[in-house]
């Protein structure tokens, strides 16, 4: 089996900021603060987390703040609550949650909930579960959950529950493991797993895994690498990872991998990025990938934090 | 205007935008992530800065939009503001659906997109309804699992109908490709909530029918088997009693390939009382050729044992369910 690349994964890491002449960074712009996520929670897994100068990171997120408590994802760019999430994750990484408005936050988030406990994303309305885990996560990281209704958020979560025992996006959508994580996540940080069939959806997620040893994301669908992440953190949310073949998805990743010039990427020989890098890592972690620090698969964050 | 790499014009070389002073990305003075744009849209990008800031809900706020999302379909900056501008101009919607459905040709899984669709519809109604199902046909026709497409199919059905032909619709996708899991979950979608069919229990007999033909078809297909097991939610004894059911799996065993959904299903039947005749216990053991592991007499555990074997990725599970299997009497 081959290693991680420890080194070249850092050096990507740092370089991706840095590099010109890069389209691709260019039209990522607008969701930076998603970005500095994977990448920072990356380096923090692989212990390098002080290569980074923290507080140029830090201003430049607090200059992404809105009047309303939420974030945008860029430098003049609106709120959303995705970005919000990935502030309030950053800062708790560097131990500063504590210079947070966690008041306006708060308000910001809970503002979002709909009538029937879903969460929109913004102010213009989408609906998706996503957004329902990341209301929870956040406020539960500022230690806000009252200032939601959580037994409304646990029905809506319920109500898109699926008979495989997934879960999907809103009610009747299809099972998709990035969903079922979001629901189960949720669920978990409201100590409502008991909403869980978790021998059915156990079973749904371990059928995930295919001959290379990769994880898909719903049935007939190819293996990617960032399934690693969204199946083997519910897996181990219901207590059901015994179910898959650790081994042989360790391998998987690891194929991943461009030992060249660092980074990870979806599927073997495949471009990288730092999103599959970050998942990648985040699953080896998960499986207990020796010199890599502990990731919370609720919370997403490493369990040191 | 013309956002074409080879003929398009710079903005500052525009007459109707002389008056605008462009606004450069500001990235603070050490930025974090500090990046090199290419000059196009690096130009459209800093008059629409200058455009946003000042609030301008002009036309050519709205053909600036255009090219912005052109040159990045995912800055969400950029369609919010663009639903300002045509709220402000009270736009021609059906206008707005065509410019939708030409980005949707190359980034069909941008939520951004999806969600601006979304918005534009709520605004047009039941009139756009027949336009925008066949629109996500053609959007589906290039991405048959497309997950935001469904989602949104979904939602348009919900919120201003159009059920009549949705399941011939399921229909066409499975017989394209029987292994569609979007197909399955929706045609379950369509039989539980259309109001032109009769609910779940009405379906039931003719939906197990059109199962089985397609497990029959491609015996080792995830989707159809946990289909036919969501027909008899709630009714696990009418599904054991099915002789629909039990036959096919004995069937799909006795050609002795492509078998493993069909000893899973087995396995949840004798779970739940199902009485195998003699039958059932020749064609598992028949499906075990090894003399130094003879199977167990007890059927179950028999399965359990031989799908450690053949899905062995998930032997941690099989082994899990001869443990939680009750023992023989």
């Amino acid at each position: 089996m081959g290693e991680l690349a420890v080194g070249k994964h850092v050096k990507y890491i740092l370089s991706v900021e840095k590099r010109k002449d890069s389209f691709v960074s260019v039209v990522m712009d607008h969701i930076r603060m998603n970005g500095a996520y994977w990448g920072l929670t990356t380096l923090d897994l692989l212990g390098k987390l002080n290569t980074v100068d923290e507080d140029e990171v830090i201003s430049w997120i607090m200059e992404c703040q809105h009047e309303s408590g939420g974030f945008a994802g860029n430098i003049g760019h609106d709120p959303h609550i995705l970005y919000t999430l990935s502030a309030v994750q950053v800062l708790a990484l560097f131990n500063k949650l504590d210079i947070l408005d966690v008041d306006q936050i708060a308000t910001y988030v809970s503002g979002l909930q709909n009538e029937d406990g879903s969460f929109s994303g913004d102010m213009w309305g989408e609906v998706d579960t996503r957004f329902s885990y990341i209301a929870i996560c956040c406020l539960s990281i500022l230690r806000r959950l009252d200032e939601i209704n959580v037994e409304k958020a646990v029905n809506y979560i319920v109500s898109c529950k699926n008979l495989d025992g997934g879960f999907g996006c809103t009610p009747g959508g299809e099972s998709h493991a990035g969903q079922i994580f979001c629901c189960v996540a949720a669920l978990a940080i409201t100590g409502s797993l008991h909403h869980v069939d978790k021998d059915r959806l156990g079973w749904w997620l371990c059928e995930r895994q295919i001959k290379s040893g990769g994880l898909n994301g719903r049935p007939e669908k190819l293996p990617d690498v960032c399934y690693s992440w969204w199946v083997l953190s519910s897996l181990i949310m219901i207590d059901r990872v015994r179910w898959i073949d650790k081994e042989q998805l360790v391998k998987f990743i690891l194929d991943c991998q461009d030992v060249e010039n660092g980074g990870i990427s979806d599927r073997p020989e495949d471009a990288v990025d730092v999103f599959h890098t970050y998942f990648g890592v985040a699953g080896l972690s998960l499986l207990e990938y020796p010199g890599l620090k502990a990731i919370d698969p609720a919370y997403a964050v490493p369990v040191d934090v | 205007m013309d956002s074409d790499e080879g003929d398009r014009e710079p903005l500052s070389r525009r007459a109707e935008w002389s008056d605008v002073i462009p606004l450069p990305q500001d990235d603070g003075p050490n930025p974090v992530v500090p990046i090199a744009y290419k000059e196009d849209f690096r130009e459209t990008m800093d008059y629409f800065r200058a455009i946003y800031q000042a609030d301008e809900r002009s036309p050519r706020a709205l053909c600036l939009t255009r090219e912005a999302i052109l040159a990045n379909p995912g800055n969400y900056t950029v369609w919010h503001f663009r639903r300002l501008v045509l709220q402000a101009l009270n736009a021609d919607l059906y206008e707005e659906l065509d410019f939708l459905q030409q980005i949707a040709n190359s980034n069909a899984k941008n939520y951004q997109l999806w969600h601006h669709r979304r918005w534009v519809i709520e605004r047009l109604g039941a009139d756009a309804r027949a336009k925008e199902l066949e629109l996500n046909k053609e959007i589906l026709s290039r991405d048959t699992k497309n997950y935001h497409a469904w989602s949104h199919r979904r939602w348009v059905l919900q919120a201003l109908g159009g059920w009549e032909d949705e399941l011939d619709y399921c229909h066409c996708l499975l017989e394209q490709d029987v292994f569609n899991n979007s197909a399955w979950n929706q045609r379950y979608f369509v039989i539980t909530r259309s109001p032109f069919l009769g609910g779940l229990k009405a379906m039931r007999e003719s939906e197990v029918r059109y199962t089985v033909k397609a497990i029959l078809a491609q015996p080792i297909n995830e989707s159809p088997w946990r289909y036919l097991r969501g027909l008899y939610k709630d009714d696990i004894e009418a599904l054991v009693n099915d002789p629909q059911v039990f036959s096919v799996c004995l069937k799909v065993m006795n050609t002795k390939s492509n078998y493993i959904f069909a000893l899973i299903m087995l396995l949840d039947l004798l779970c739940n009382d199902f009485q195998p005749s003699q039958e059932f216990r020749d064609a598992v053991d028949a499906l075990w050729t090894s003399d130094t592991h003879p199977l167990d007499s007890d059927l179950a555990k028999a399965i359990c044992y031989i799908l450690e074997h053949v899905d062995s990725l998930r032997a941690g599970y099989w082994m899990w369910r001869k443990s939680k299997l009750p023992q023989a009497a």
